[in-house]
Formats: structure tokens, sequence, C-alpha cells
């Protein structure tokens, strides 16, 4: 990939979702380009179509119309089977419910992207730790979700979208679940990726979570309706 | 993701719920438990029989009144008494007519209560000559067995069983000598039989009395010639056949009947064997048939549940393909699962045959086999239920698609 190549480049994409003989249009020709190191809010009320633009940004589900290059490969296409591949090499999810395994202690589910991507056992257990120390758990490792608190639960999901070491990051609603102190620190953690250079895509609801963004898309009934550059006043509020 | 790593995973799943994966290996765990022990009950009992049989001596035949239909559809014998005689076994005994016959023992079989003076013991009284120690392969242990003059006169005498002879006398002394009556007829014990060795299946060949025949007659209050089996010793094991054909020739001219109107059956202990092989073959495949049936609910229980498993695991499916998981993947750790429930309840059900056919025989008095094919071919069976009930709840999991997956609450 070339440097002046954009990581996302989403090109009039539409979603149709047929239920019976109803049709739903949640996307209805959404152009957008994210360059390599962008830290992008996308912002939207409930059935404005942004957890649809989510789920295509991260391959869980393919546009009915245009494309969509995730790293220079287009992904519109593709088989079910490449699209897990594609998920696991360059997409790093971080879910508003956590969705972590409550069975396995905060490393083994930090590692799992990396037993799906075929890293040998020895190397896993390693990068594990590594990526839960990058986000202040390095303590942490043998603790179940359980035994943890909601914004502690969400930084190991951070850890194990960082693993794998993804083009992008993908974050939907990842403070819609926890209180003010622990959503103030993950904005930060996040804060803190892009800042060493991370491209990192969070859909929210909230403006002062999509503040903290430096460049904020608005999405409204299907379409990209504003996209602006944050100031960082504004994100001080 | 290698087979190692599909297999751990499908492992902590397995372990994570455990009340569940134990209940759902029940189904395979009496499934299996109950295959083993049938099949070890159906073997042990034809061993036993086996064993039984050849302990009657290899070259033994067995001449049976009785009458098989004639092709008319005639009953060649009226009764089963009358047909066989003690003129038939005397004519049987005859080097010239038959010389493939070593010995004659004929003898007559009814149940007789013998009294001493402080007890009484129901047994079966059998009538015999001379010859019979010989022909049935028994030895007397203490005092004699009857000599041919006591056969002659019908002398009061009587040689019990091992069994009998405890029942009847507790004390240390030797029963030789002693009086038992049996009808008010006063009998004297000259012998005490050598145990054949404890029969698991309670024969009766170590509790019984032996009278000459014209005794046992007498008590019986029977005045016919005819006698119950006429057992025919033959010289050798190769002369059976031959033996077989004398005797059956003898017979049928001495009635004066056709081969097709018989009134008398000659069996070797092949077709004793043989008989009883049948009967408990059909027992054997019956009650196979009924555990294999739990086996295949066990299976299908296999399959409930992890159905069910698929369902409230549906977030954790979505996770996982988030995450990189290709179908095939999710494929293989749910069929994994399945064959691991599978598997270990079949070993478990392995375990519990093993302890049944440790503990049965003593409950249930019947000997079990547990043989090492029967074994394997249960944990290869238990394998391929769990494998093949966890298709479709793997095939299940698989197509979910993750959005669909991850959405769901």
């Amino acid at each position: 990939m070339s440097p002046s190549a954009p990581v996302v480049s989403v090109d009039g994409v539409r979603k149709t979702y047929r239920s019976g003989s109803i049709e739903f249009e949640a996307l209805r020709g959404v152009d957008m380009e994210i360059e390599a190191g962008e830290y992008v809010a996308v912002i939207g009320p409930s059935g404005s179509g942004k957890s649809t633009l989510m789920n295509i940004l991260g391959c869980l589900d393919v546009p009915t119309q245009g494309s969509y290059h995730l790293g220079g490969e287009d992904v519109s296409t593709m088989s079910e089977a490449s699209l897990a591949h594609v998920r696991n090499r360059r997409i790093g999810f971080v879910f508003q419910q956590f969705n972590l395994l409550p069975s396995l202690p905060a490393w083994r589910n930090v590692e799992l992207p990396l037993m799906y991507a075929g890293v040998p056992r020895s190397q896993r257990r390693e990068r594990a730790a590594r990526a839960l120390e990058r986000v202040g758990l390095g303590d942490r490792l043998e603790n179940r979700p359980g035994e943890l608190s909601g914004g502690q639960q969400q930084r190991v999901a951070v850890a194990r979208a960082l693993v794998t070491e993804p083009d992008i990051i993908l974050a939907d609603e990842p403070t819609g679940n926890l209180d003010s102190g622990s959503t103030e620190a993950v904005l930060a953690l996040l804060d803190e990726l892009h800042a060493s250079g991370r491209t990192i895509v969070l859909i929210t609801h909230e403006h002062e979570v999509a503040a903290r963004a430096g460049r904020r898309l608005t999405i409204r009934d299907g379409l990209i309706t504003a996209d602006e550059l944050v100031l960082a006043t504004e994100a001080v509020r | 993701m290698s087979w190692a790593e599909t297999l751990a995973t499908a492992w902590d799943a397995v372990r994570s719920h455990r009340l569940r994966s134990l209940l759902t290996m029940l189904g395979i765990v009496i499934g299996i438990a109950s295959v083993i022990l049938t099949v070890g009950l159906g073997q042990g009992a034809q061993d036993e029989v086996k064993s039984q049989i050849s302990a009657l001596g290899s070259n033994l035949l067995i001449v049976s009144p009785g009458s098989s239909t004639s092709s008319e559809g005639v009953r060649g014998g009226f009764g089963s008494a009358s047909t066989l005689t003690l003129p038939d076994a005397e004519a049987l005994d005859d080097a010239e007519a038959a010389p493939d016959v070593k010995a004659v023992a004929p003898v007559t079989t009814s149940n007789a209560q013998l009294d001493t003076a402080s007890t009484n013991w129901t047994t079966s009284l059998v009538g015999a000559t001379t010859t019979w120690p010989q022909v049935r392969k028994r030895e007397v242990a203490t005092g004699r067995f009857f000599t041919s003059e006591e056969v002659a006169s019908g002398a009061k005498v009587v040689v019990l069983g091992a069994d009998t002879a405890s029942e009847l006398f507790t004390g240390p002394g030797s029963p030789v000598g002693e009086t038992v009556s049996v009808g008010g007829t006063a009998l004297t014990v000259i012998g005490v039989l050598e145990s054949t060795g404890a029969s698991s299946s309670g024969s009766t060949e170590d509790d019984t009395a032996v009278t000459p025949l014209g005794t046992a007659k007498s008590l019986t209050g029977s005045t016919s010639s005819s006698v119950s089996t006429v057992y025919v010793e033959a010289v050798s094991d190769e002369a059976l056949p031959a033996a077989y054909q004398e005797i059956n020739a003898l017979l049928l001219n001495l009635h004066g009947v056709s081969a097709d109107e018989a009134d008398f059956s000659i069996s070797s202990q092949d077709s004793l064997v043989e008989t009883a092989n049948a009967t408990n073959k059909t027992l054997t495949v019956l009650l196979g048939g009924i555990a294999a049936i739990s086996l295949l609910v066990g299976g299908i229980g296999v399959m409930n549940i992890m159905l069910v498993s698929v369902t409230e695991r549906i977030r954790e499916i979505g996770l996982r393909k988030a995450l990189g998981a290709t179908p095939s993947v999710i494929r293989r750790q749910f069929l994994a699962e399945a064959s691991l429930l599978g598997l270990a309840g079949g070993v478990v059900g392995i375990v519990i045959a093993a302890i049944g056919a440790w503990g049965l025989p003593g409950l249930i008095d019947q000997p079990v086999s547990l043989s090492l094919l029967a074994t394997a071919a249960a944990l290869v069976t238990s394998l391929a239920l769990g494998v093949g009930f966890g298709v479709y709840p793997a095939g299940r999991a698989a197509r979910l698609t993750p959005i669909d997956a991850l959405r769901s609450e």
C-alpha cells in the first residue's frame, strides 16, 4: 500500500434490507475516505444508518451496491471465509457490550484473534500480555471478565483490538455501557492510541464523545450530511 | 487453526459448562454401558453353557424319549416316558450291533423327599445302573458306588450328591452308613459323589441322590420299564457319528418305526451347544437392540444440547467470527465439542460396564465376559455418535452471520 492511498475508501455504498415485501434502504449512497493515522468519529441519531455503516466498515456485512476498499483491497465482493481473514488481519473491534468470553481469563480473551491468525501458542501469551500492559492492565492477565470493572473490561477489549496490529480500530459506542469515570479512561486510551499513530473509527451518538476525534462525519437518513474537522479547543469544551 | 487448538477450545467449552456436559454425556454413558453389558451377559451365558456341556464329556450321546411329528402330522409316540425302555438300553449295549458304543447308562429321574431323623431335603432321585459313574464322568468321594448285584436285587442303597449330603448330614462324621428314608422306605447311604465344582447357574449336578434303577422304580411306585434318558458313551470322539447311526438304526428297528416317525431323539453335546447358543443369541440380539436404541436416544440428546448450546452462545459465535474465525473453524469447534462429549460418554460408559461386569455376577448369578472387541467398538460408536449428531448443530453455528449473532441479546 502506497503511503498516499487511503486506508478506508467507500464509494457509492448502498445497503438495502428486505423484510418480506418491505424494503428498507439503510445506506443511500455513502462516499468516504479515511487516511492512515486519522481519528474519525461517525455520529448520528439511532436509525440514521450508522450501525449499518459500522457493519460494512467492519467487514461484518457487504454492501448491496457500491464498493469498499480496505487497505487497498476490494472487500465488497469477498466470500465469508475471506472476509473473516480480512477482519482478523485488518480490523480491531471494540463493542459497546465489551463482548468478552466470560469463561476465559483476560489474556486468553486478548489472544483469541492471534489464535485465528495462526500465531504459534508460544508467542501469543507474550503478545497478549504486552497489549494488556499497553492498556494499563499488565497486572490483570489471569482475571476473568467477571472479576473486572466495566471500564477494565472495555480496556481488555481494546487490548484485544490492538493485539493484531490492525489497519483500523473500529469502536462501536465503546462508552455506551460505562460510567463517566470509565468513559473518560477509555476515551483517554483512544486518544493515546491515536497519538501513537493508530487509525481509529469511533461510532457514537454522543457529541461529547465525538468531540475527541479530529474529524467528524455526521450521518443522517443513510447519507453523510457533514464532514468537518474538529477544533482542538472544541474537544476541550 | 490446528486440530490441537480446536480440541483445546472445545475442551474449554465442555469444561465451562460442567453440569450440562455431564447430563449430555449421560445418554451416551447409559447406552454404551448397556450395550457392553448386554453383549457381555450373552457371551458369558454362551461360555457357561459350553463349559457345562463339555463337562458331560465330549464323546457322549444323549437318547431322550419323545416324539417327533411324522410327515403326516401324526405324533409318533404317546406320552414322553413310554417310548424309551430298559430293553432298549440293553439292546444298545451290544458289541456286535453297535461296535462304536462303549457303555450305556439308562436312568430314570424323579423328584423325591429324603428324610433323616432330624431333617428332610427334596432332590432329584436318579435311578441308574453301575455304568452311570463312567458314562457321566462322576467319581465317588467317600464310600462306594453300588454293584451290579445290588442293581439286580434292587438293594435299598443310595449314593448322595455332595450338596445333598451336606444338606442332610450337617454333623462332622461321614454320612456313609447312615440311613435316609424315601416315602417310608429306608435306604442306606453307601457313598457320596465328588462335587462337580460350583456351578453358577444353580445346576443340580451336585444336588442328587442315585439309587439302583429297580430301587428308584419301586420307590416311585412305577412298574413300567420306561427310562427317562439313556446316556451312551462312544468309544472315541471320532466314533460319535458312527455311534449315532448305530443307535438310531437299532432303536428304529426295535420300535418298528421309520425314520420319519422316530419316537426318540439323540443329541450330542454339539447339538446341545448349538441349541443353547441359538437361544442365547436371540436374547442377546434382542437386548442389544434395545440398548442400541438407548444409544441412539443418547446421540439425539447430544444433538439437542448442541443445538441449545449454539442458540445460547450465539454472541460468542458472532464474536469469534468478528475476530477472524471462518465458518469452517466454527464448524470444527462445535464438531469437536460434540465428539468430545460422545467420546467422554463412551469412556465413562465403558468404566461403568466394567464395574457392572465385576459386580453383576454376584447379584444376578450370571457370568459377564467383557470382550476387547466390543469395548473398542463401543468407543468408536460413541465417537461416531458425537460426530454424527454434531454435524447439524455445527453447521447451524457455522452459517450464522456475524452481525445477527453479535446483535442478539
